[in-house]
C-alpha cells in the first residue's frame, strides 16, 4: 500500500503531552514541516519558553534551547548573533510573550533581530490553570477573573500583532488561526513566508496564532474551536499587519516588498559595519 | 611573558582580556561603575568580528549569555551589584542547564540603589547561590590590574572545563584604577570541545537540548547530585589564594581584592611596630580557601584573625569556619561605599595584639 500521509521527521516520536482539543499539536506540525520542507532541520535552533510549551525542545526534532519565562528573544538573539545563517525561532504563549516577556520581544523586534517568533495566543494561562492572560477578552472569565475581565479593574488586552508592526524593525507580521484546514493551509504559508524573511536575512519576523485551550475555557474541543471563531477573532482579527507585500520567488529568494531598513544596508543583519 | 607594559584602566582590561580569551560576544546594560567595559566592548567587539548587544535590561542581556553558551560560544556579560541582581534568574538557568558564562559584577554599596562607591556587600549573593536551587558559581577576586587581566582569561578556561558560570567580582576602586599591564603574546587559552552544544544537528542522529527542567523529582535528584559532584572537583582543584608574611605571624588578616591592598601596606607598618602580621588573600572567594584558614589557625604563633571587609562581615563567616573556634576572629568593616584608611586597621591590631579589645567587629 502506498504511504499517502506519515508523521513529519521533524516531530520526534515522543507522545505529546497537550489536552485534547488544544492547537500546540496543530502548529509544532506546521512548524516541524516547514523545518523539513526547507531543509532545515539539521541547521535550525529553537527555543521554547515557560508555559504549556515548555516541553517544546522534547517534541519538534532540530536542535531546542529551553528559556527563562518570557525570555526566548534574548535567548534566539544569543543564539542568532553566533549562527547567522541558521534558522532560529521562538515558540512562546501568550503569558510568556505579552506578559512577562514584553520587553525582550519588543527589543528583538525594535533591533530586527533576524529570528522568527511563533507566538500562541489562547487568551489564558494553561500550565498554570487557567489565569488571565494579558490577551484574555473584556468579559471572559479565568480564574483570576472570576466574574470575567472588567476593563474597569483589569485593564484592556493586548494586541501583540497590530502593536509589533508598529515597529520599524519588524519586517513581517501576520495573525493566522488554525480552527479548520483552509486556515492551516493559511498558517503553513505564514510560517513559510516567516522562513524566507529570515532566510533572506530581512529582519524580524513573526506569526501569531490564535490557539484554543478547551481545559482552561471549560468547553469541548469543537465548541473551543467556535468560541475562538466567535470571539477571539473578533479582538484580534486575522491578517498581516507587516509586509504584506514582500514576495518570493519560487526558490524562495526575495524579490520585491517593503522591509526594514537594517536589511538594506547591512550584508546581514546584526553585522555591523565599522 | 611579554615585555611592553600598557597603562590601562581595571574595567577596559576586563573587556581587552575576554577578547584576548577568544569571546566574541558581549551582552550588556549600562550601569556605574562599570560601563567601561561596555565601552570598549562597544567598540573592539565590533572590531574583531564578534557580537555586541546593549541589552534592554540586564535580564535580556544574561538570556543573550544563555543563547549564545547555549550555542556553544565564549560569553561575557558584566555589571554592577543592583544589575548583577537582575541577573540571578538567568545565573541560576545557566547552573541548571550546566552552561559556561562569565560574570563580572563591580560591585557598589548597596542595599537597593545604595551608591556607587566601592563595596564588598555582595559576597553572600556571590558565594551562596544568588539565584534559586543549589547551586554554585566560581567566583575570583582579582586584586590588581594585571590580576584581572590574567583572571578573566582563566575564567573563561574555567567556565568552559566545568561548564558553569565563573564570576569576577572587583569594585570600584579595581574597575577604575590605571595600572600598568603586561600583556603576553599568546593567551593560554584552552579550546574545549562542546558536543552538547545546541548549534544545529548537523548529522547527529539525536537532536541536542538545553534545558534546566526536569519535571520527574527523581531524575531531578539526579541532575542535581551531579551538580553537587561537579562541585566537589572544583573545590578540590580551584581553591586559589595567596599568603603574605605568614611565616611566624601573630596576627593573620584576611581580607580579600581591594582591603587586601589596604592591609598590605599595614602589614609592614605593624612589623614597624614590633608586631607581626601575615596575610590570607582569598583569591578564589569559591571555592573558599578553608584549608589554608584551618592551618593557619593551627600555627602554634598565630594569636588572633583579623577580617577586613567592605561589609558588615560577609566573608568573616567562611573564615570562621575554617578557624573553627580555634582562635578569635576579629573584624573591621567599612560600609556604605567608604575605605578603611590603614590607621583604623593598624590601629585594631595594636588592640588585639594588646589585648584590649574582645572579639567580633566595630559595629
Amino acid at each position: 500500500m502506498a504511504v499517502v500521509f506519515e508523521p513529519t521527521k521533524g516531530l520526534t516520536d515522543k507522545p505529546f503531552h497537550y489536552c485534547p482539543g488544544c492547537c500546540h499539536g496543530i502548529i509544532h506540525r506546521l512548524v516541524a514541516e516547514t523545518l523539513v520542507e526547507n531543509d532545515a532541520l539539521e541547521t535550525a535552533v529553537g527555543v521554547a519558553s515557560v508555559g504549556c510549551t515548555y516541553n517544546s525542545y522534547e517534541y519538534i526534532a532540530c536542535d531546542m534551547v529551553q528559556a527563562a519565562h518570557g525570555r526566548a528573544p534574548a535567548v534566539a538573539t544569543g543564539i542568532k548573533r553566533n549562527l547567522k545563517d541558521s534558522f532560529v525561532f521562538t515558540y512562546q504563549g501568550d503569558g510568556d510573550l505579552a506578559s512577562i516577556g514584553t520587553a525582550e520581544i519588543v527589543h528583538a523586534a525594535a533591533r530586527s533581530e533576524n529570528i522568527t517568533v511563533i507566538f500562541v495566543n489562547n487568551a489564558v494561562y494553561g500550565m498554570t490553570s487557567g489565569q488571565m492572560a494579558p490577551t484574555t477578552l473584556v468579559g471572559q472569565v479565568t480564574t483570576t477573573s472570576p466574574w470575567g475581565r472588567d476593563p474597569s479593574y483589569q485593564g484592556y488586552p493586548i494586541n501583540v500583532s497590530e502593536f509589533l508592526s508598529n515597529l520599524a524593525g519588524a519586517a513581517y507580521v501576520e495573525r493566522v488561526c488554525v480552527t479548520d484546514f483552509k486556515n492551516i493551509q493559511n498558517a503553513k504559508k505564514a510560517i513559510q513566508k516567516a522562513y524566507n524573511v529570515q532566510k533572506n536575512k530581512l529582519g524580524f519576523s513573526l506569526v501569531e496564532v490564535l490557539s484554543t485551550c478547551p481545559t482552561n475555557w471549560g468547553k469541548e474541543p469543537l465548541a473551543a474551536m467556535e468560541w475562538l471563531k466567535e470571539n477571539m477573532e473578533k479582538q484580534y482579527p486575522l491578517g498581516c499587519y507587516k509586509g504584506a507585500d514582500i514576495t518570493f520567488d519560487a526558490d524562495g529568494k526575495y524579490v520585491s516588498g517593503a522591509i526594514p531598513a537594517t536589511a538594506n544596508n547591512c550584508v546581514n543583519v546584526g553585522e555591523v559595519k565599522k | 611573558m611579554a615585555q611592553k607594559r600598557v597603562l590601562m584602566k581595571g574595567n577596559e582590561v576586563i573587556a581587552e582580556a575576554a577578547i584576548r580569551a577568544g569571546c566574541r560576544n558581549y551582552f550588556g546594560y549600562p550601569i556605574t561603575p562599570q560601563t567601561e567595559v561596555m565601552h570598549y566592548m562597544a567598540k573592539k567587539m565590533v572590531q574583531v568580528g564578534g557580537n555586541f548587544v546593549q541589552a534592554e535590561s540586564e535580564v535580556a542581556a544574561i538570556n543573550m549569555v544563555y543563547g549564545a553558551a547555549a550555542a556553544g560560544f565564549r560569553v561575557m556579560t558584566s555589571s554592577s551589584s543592583p544589575g548583577i541582581s537582575l541577573k540571578q534568574e538567568g545565573i541560576s538557568y545557566i547552573a541548571g542547564a550546566e552552561l559556561p558564562a562569565v560574570v563580572v559584577n563591580i560591585v557598589r554599596a548597596g542595599p537597593g540603589l545604595g551608591g556607587i562607591q566601592p563595596a564588598q556587600g555582595d559576597y553572600f549573593q556571590a558565594t551562596k547561590g544568588g539565584g534559586h536551587g543549589d547551586y554554585r558559581n566560581i567566583v575570583i577576586a582579582p586584586a590588581s590590574v594585571q590580576e584581572l587581566y590574567e583572571l578573566v582569561v582563566e575564567a573563561f578556561n574555567l567556565a568552559d572545563k566545568y561548564r558553569m558560570t565563573c564570576m569576577i567580582i572587583g569594585d570600584g576602586t579595581l574597575g577604575q584604577m590605571m595600572e600598568p599591564v603586561a600583556f603576553r603574546d599568546e593567551e593560554p587559552v584552552e579550546t574545549i570541545e562542546k558536543p552538547w552544544a545546541a548549534c544545529g544537528r548537523k548529522g547527529d542522529s539525536f537532536h541536542h537540548t538545553v534545558t534546566s527542567i526536569y519535571i520527574d523529582p527523581d531524575v531531578l535528584e539526579k541532575k542535581n547530585l551531579e551538580l553537587q559532584e561537579k562541585y566537589k572537583i572544583v573545590e578540590a582543584n580551584e581553591v586559589r589564594y595567596e599568603a603574605i608574611n605568614m611565616e611566624d605571624a601573630e596576627i593573620v588578616i584576611t581580607a580579600f581584592s581591594t582591603c587586601s591592598r589596604i592591609s598590605r601596606n599595614v602589614i609592614r607598618q605593624a612589623a614597624e611596630l614590633g608586631i607581626k602580621v601575615g596575610m590570607i588573600r582569598p583569591i578564589t572567594l569559591w571555592p573558599f580557601p578553608y584549608k589554608a584558614i584551618s592551618e593557619a589557625a593551627d600555627m602554634p604563633s598565630v594569636k588572633a584573625f583579623l577580617d577586613v571587609e567592605l561589609n558588615a562581615g560577609q566573608m568573616i563567616e567562611d573564615v570562621r569556619l575554617g578557624v573553627n573556634g580555634k582562635k578569635p576572629v576579629y573584624f573591621h568593616g567599612r560600609l556604605g561605599g567608604n575605605l578603611p584608611m590603614q590607621k583604623e586597621i593598624l590601629d585594631k591590631i595594636v588592640a588585639i595584639h594588646e589585648g584590649k579589645i574582645t572579639e567580633g567587629g566595630n559595629f
